[in-house]
């Protein structure tokens, strides 16, 4: 009885979940012909390629780009929420304008920045340059590059850690700050000693998934730069793209190896989610 | 007639809020505050604004150095030029076809899943339950390369059908109305079971339209993060009539990228759904993105 509704949701998982888990594994230890076709075992060897300095860079691209994102992304975040915490009439609706560029596609937020970056007529130069200061190569330098898809990936996401913080200190029991306002916390006191400890698991939950999100980006890489220049962006998630679809190139076995990298990295961070999870249980 | 005005002792406002006293420390305390708030909520608010802004201007105005941030009139050529570059409406359909039948797709079946956990009993609920969870682990991208040959491989590589085919069914929408089913009183559930009400006509006639909150949040969260989609579109789609909107702006912005207005139309066009769902829905919305973070 039961499986007749559970029916449905294992189908799916079993063929495009389940499934593909095990031929990504079968695919990673195989070499293949021009069009993708495992022709030959070739053991770790796509594994043990991954130690050439090419792809060292990849993941060196990877976890900065992911630390560039994570980082001032979380830390806005805590700071707007706790700034709208100060402000007592129009919270709710500051609180809904940070969060419209969630609305935005990564692909539409991609090509609004594409316009902003772009070097004919950039945006941003533009008001650079009316502030007195250096025109910016966004997109053309290699040192910059990927710093200009952080600053488009920060824009995106920041809305969703203002909603996730700012559900958290909704959570806060009344009285714990009661208490705190009676013995004389007050602003940054009260934030610092009181709400910040208090949105621990929010911060932690936030952490964890912006890192994965951070992770998977692909859009605004494919849009802004298609991993140039010479490679300065092509992040983990890029590069198996690349081998497997970009340019006519069916190379699924040293994607597939990739792909089981990324796997592995994301399956950390979400053990490292449930078990603080799992102690945060224990504590209250 | 004399008025007599009183400012010292504290006064309670319409709200029934006490008004604190205006010293200068917390006037300044205040001022301050709104400035910072102004120094995040100007470089969040400008791209939002210059997307529309620019979709209006003229191209001499956006060719300009330093480029305008005002149009100076309504320029409705770059919509015209975005849709003649690019068949964006076909493109609109084909996401509203491709969101759609994902987003019913997983309310289904999630709904019934959850039915099964929360309602019938069955050896390995909970072992069966983790597993489910277990799915929400695995990244998309981990699996594209095979669920790409199996798609072309039974010859769905640039349909409909290839389009949603690996998203018919998510563990999140199976996680959150678990929670919305639980909350059920059991009493009425038996109560409808002695009556001799079938599984499938409770679920349908009476627990579904109890639980409308957590389903519009869940239907709000999936057609948003399908409607966004792009890296699966991106290598599923073939030919122009069959790309999504967001594979469109890709194009626009290969075909035209020397021509930002078009650009900007673009993503204008394509935003507006996502829009009106994020400033009209969004209790919906944050009861989705949110779930998991708080409890």
């Amino acid at each position: 009885m039961a499986w007749g509704f559970l029916g449905p949701s294992v189908v799916i998982f079993a063929l495009f979940l389940v499934y593909p888990l095990g031929r990504t594994v079968y695919l990673s230890l195989h070499g293949n012909d021009i069009i993708g076709r495992p022709n030959r075992f070739v053991g770790l060897s796509h594994f043990t390629e991954m130690a050439s300095p090419e792809y060292v860079q990849v993941l060196i691209t990877t976890v900065v780009f992911s630390v560039g994102v994570v980082v001032p992304g979380v830390v806005g975040a805590l700071v707007i929420v706790l700034l709208l915490e100060g402000v007592i009439r129009g919270q709710k609706f500051l609180r809904g304008a940070f969060a419209v560029p969630f609305a935005f596609s990564v692909a539409s937020a991609s090509v609004i920045f594409a316009v902003f970056y772009s070097p004919g007529n950039s945006v941003l130069n533009g008001i650079l340059y009316r502030m007195g200061l250096d025109q910016v190569p966004w997109l053309t330098s290699q040192e910059m590059a990927l710093w200009s898809i952080v600053i488009t990936t920060v824009w995106m996401n920041l809305g969703y850690g203002v909603l996730v913080l700012a559900a958290g200190i909704g959570s806060i029991p009344k009285e714990v700050n009661e208490a705190a306002r009676i013995d004389g916390a007050t602003g940054p006191r009260l934030a610092w000693d009181v709400t910040i400890p208090m949105l621990g698991p929010q911060l932690f939950f936030l952490i964890v998934i912006s890192t994965i999100n951070a992770l998977q980006s692909f859009g605004q890489i494919h849009i802004l730069t298609s991993g140039g220049p010479v490679g300065s962006t092509t992040t983990l998630v890029y590069s198996i793209f690349q081998d497997a679809f970009a340019y006519g190139t069916s190379d699924f076995g040293r994607a597939s190896a990739q792909a089981l990298v990324l796997l592995l990295v994301v399956l950390v961070c979400t053990a490292l989610q449930f078990g603080v999870i799992e102690r945060k249980v224990h504590y209250s | 007639m004399t008025t007599v005005e009183r400012d010292t002792a504290p006064v309670r406002t319409a709200s029934g809020r006490t008004r604190h006293r205006h010293t200068p420390g917390h006037i300044a305390g205040r001022v301050l505050l709104y400035l910072m708030l102004a120094v995040f909520l100007i470089p969040v608010m400008f791209p939002v604004y210059y997307v529309f802004a620019g979709a209006l201007m003229g191209s001499q105005e956006l060719s300009a150095f330093p480029p305008r941030l005002l149009p100076s009139g309504i320029h409705l050529e770059n919509i015209q030029g975005a849709l003649d570059a690019v068949p964006l409406l076909r493109m609109y359909g084909n996401s509203l076809v491709m969101a759609g039948i994902i987003t019913v797709s997983q309310l289904f079946t999630s709904a019934l899943a959850a039915y099964a956990f929360v309602f019938l009993r069955f050896r390995g609920n909970a072992i069966v339950f983790a597993l489910f969870l277990s799915t929400l682990m695995v990244p998309a991208e981990a699996t594209f390369i095979p669920n790409y040959l199996t798609i072309t491989g039974w010859g769905m590589g640039d349909t409909y059908a290839g389009l949603v085919m690996p998203f018919l069914a998510y563990a999140f929408g199976t996680f959150l109305l678990r929670q919305s089913f639980k909350q059920f009183p059991r009493e009425l559930y038996d109560a409808a079971r002695i009556d001799g009400m079938g599984h499938l006509r409770f679920l349908w006639t009476i627990l579904m339209p109890l639980s409308k909150p957590a389903l519009t949040a869940v239907g709000m969260y999936v057609f948003i993060t399908s409607w966004n989609m792009y890296f699966w579109p991106l290598i599923i789609t073939r030919s122009t009539e069959m790309q999504t909107l967001q594979i469109g702006l890709n194009s626009l912005k290969v075909g035209e990228y020397s021509n930002p207005g078009l650009l900007l139309a673009g993503a204008a066009l394509s935003v507006l759904p996502t829009l009106a769902l994020v400033i009209f829905g969004q209790r919906f919305i944050v009861r989705g993105l949110t779930a998991g973070a708080v409890k």
